[in-house]
């Protein structure tokens, strides 16, 4: 199994790890059953739905670090709409690709990012355009050809 | 990152140098098939009967209970499904323990779905077997049990001499995984009443592709292979002659240092062990604390996750292991950290460091010095943590 030098910097010199005090949202998905847990921290701002400042803390392995990573940074300074465009697939390739057994990984971390926006509607009473309740268990969004 | 730090000897070891220039003559010059008739095969054939003489002696053995093989795991397939096989009028039903490698795990579960029965018996939290909880398990048609010296993982050496008394007391043949002990600790077939052990030479400086099986004279046991007249006609094919004579020269150099490297390496362990516990808050040790390997160190950290620890040390040119999901190749932890009653998480936080003879104080200081840093950033990084530290 190789991590490419993408996901190996961000495993490395992870970003925006950290707690934001009176976050906007907070989501946590995974288990330790299965090995990776993320929180993701969204600070948004009312007005604009601008993403101001978005932070994590992730128990797992060098791809669910280098995932969360990616996926603050790509969710950073963007619209909640945007935001939802931030799938698996896009963590994926901003890291030049994960290894099979590692998907699962890109797909908590989009996961956490939806589990954070669905805190901040449901503390504002509103409601998310294309905001589908997010799952702790991915395994059963994964494609099944991935082993 | 300038220099290497090997802390992965559970999972394979450097060949020694001496083995090598042992090898190489097998490999040009005298590369005739010891089959033949020739003078020059005829010396092959007697080079090989010295390596079988000097592994039986290592054991205290016969020569002829000495079968060469590929692997420990072709050994242990070898023993198990060989025994089962041969005994099978006599009884269907076996018994090993919850912790064993998969090669001997595996091999139970084939003979399952050939309609033999299995018991897998539970460890404690040290990964010890329980002498009793066999006894009971033991029936009347008990043809085999198999359980290993001591553990991959957690290093925890179990009480085999018991074991197999018992087991000869109740007529059943008793196999040994000896793949990580062998040359490593001591072993007397003889006085710890082992009917058949399996031995792996790339675990202690031979080269990869060689091992052996012990198989005590009188044991029933169908062959491995069938074709030519090699291994008492029980495992056919033309000797690996090169990598026995290495296997052969390792053990000769093991057996001679032995007294000497498990002092050194129990020092160095017992040295990490200590500052890691002491250092390091919520961290334990996994298996046994003194009938443990004396290579073997094996700690779960709450909180964090093995192969993010792999990484970090990675990073510092520290090769180690762990237990964790996600350097298996599926999602669930080690089967023996979950078998020593550990919970999914703490199983997924384990660290496994296997020293050697070679292992400097300098490289086990350096570790010791790095490991509380790596353990505190993932910390600083985990929900798990977090949550912890707020419910504190």
């Amino acid at each position: 199994m190789a991590y490419s030098e993408k996901v190996k910097d961000h495993y490395q010199n992870p970003r925006n790890v950290g707690e934001i005090e009176n976050a906007s949202g907070v989501g946590t998905v995974g288990n330790a059953k299965c090995g990776d847990i993320m929180r993701m921290y969204l600070d948004i701002d009312d007005a604009t739905g601008i993403i101001k400042d978005c932070k994590f803390k992730t128990f797992g392995c060098g791809a669910a670090v280098a995932t969360s990573s990616m996926a603050t940074e790509l969710v950073k300074g963007k619209t909640i709409q945007d935001a939802l465009k931030v799938t698996n697939k896009a963590v994926m390739e901003a890291l030049d690709g994960l290894p099979p057994i590692k998907i699962h990984c890109s797909l908590l971390a989009e996961q956490a990012i939806h589990a954070a926006l669905w805190n901040y509607a449901e503390k504002k009473g509103i409601k998310i355009e294309g905001l589908e309740k997010p799952v702790n268990d991915v395994s059963e969004l994964e494609d099944g050809d991935e082993e | 990152m300038s220099k290497l730090i090997y802390m992965d000897n559970a999972a394979t070891t450097f060949v020694d140098k001496r083995v090598l220039d042992a090898m190489i003559p097998y490999l040009s010059g005298k590369c005739f098939n010891p089959s033949s008739i020739y003078d020059g095969a005829q010396d092959v054939h007697e080079a090989l009967d010295n390596a079988r003489g000097v592994l039986a002696k290592s054991l205290n053995a016969n020569p002829r209970e000495i079968y060469f093989t590929a692997c420990g795991t072709e050994s242990d397939n070898w023993a198990i499904k060989g025994v089962a096989h041969a005994n099978a009028a006599k009884g269907k039903h076996l018994i090993t323990s919850k912790i064993e490698h998969h090669a001997v795990l595996h091999s139970m579960q084939a003979l399952e779905r050939e309609g033999y029965e299995v018991t897998y018996l539970d460890v404690d939290s040290d990964g010890l077997v329980n002498v009793a909880d066999l006894e009971k398990a033991i029936r009347p048609d008990t043809v085999l049990v198999s359980i290993m010296y001591a553990n991959n993982e957690i290093g925890t050496i179990e009480p085999i001499k018991e074991i197999g008394e018992l087991c000869h007391k109740k007529g059943v043949t008793f196999h040994v995984d000896a793949v990580q002990a062998y040359a490593h600790v001591p072993i007397d077939v003889v006085a710890e009443n082992i009917d058949l052990l399996s031995v792996s030479g790339h675990k202690f400086n031979a080269m990869k592709g060689t091992g052996f099986l012990y198989i005590k004279k009188g044991t029933k046991i169908s062959n491995f292979m069938d074709g030519g007249a090699q291994e008492m006609k029980k495992r056919a094919g033309t000797e690996n002659v090169a990598g026995i004579i290495g296997m052969a020269k390792a053990a000769e150099i093991a057996f001679a240092e032995l007294d000497k490297r498990m002092k050194y390496e129990t020092e160095i362990r017992d040295y990490m062990i200590d500052r890691v516990l002491k250092e390091i808050p919520y961290s334990k040790l996994n298996g046994h604390r003194t009938k443990r390997l004396p290579n073997n160190l094996n700690i779960g950290f709450e909180f964090i996750e093995g192969e993010s620890m792999l990484l970090a040390l990675n990073d510092l040119g520290v090769c180690a292991s762990s237990g964790s999901a996600c350097t298996s190749g599926s999602l669930d932890p080690s089967h023996v950290l979950l078998a020593i009653g550990l919970p999914h998480e703490k199983a997924h936080g384990s660290l496994r460091l296997t020293i050697s003879h070679e292992t400097s104080m300098d490289d086990a200081k350096f570790v010791c010095d790095n490991l509380p840093k790596i353990v505190e950033r993932l910390r600083s990084m985990s929900p798990l943590y977090e949550d912890f530290v707020k419910n504190k």
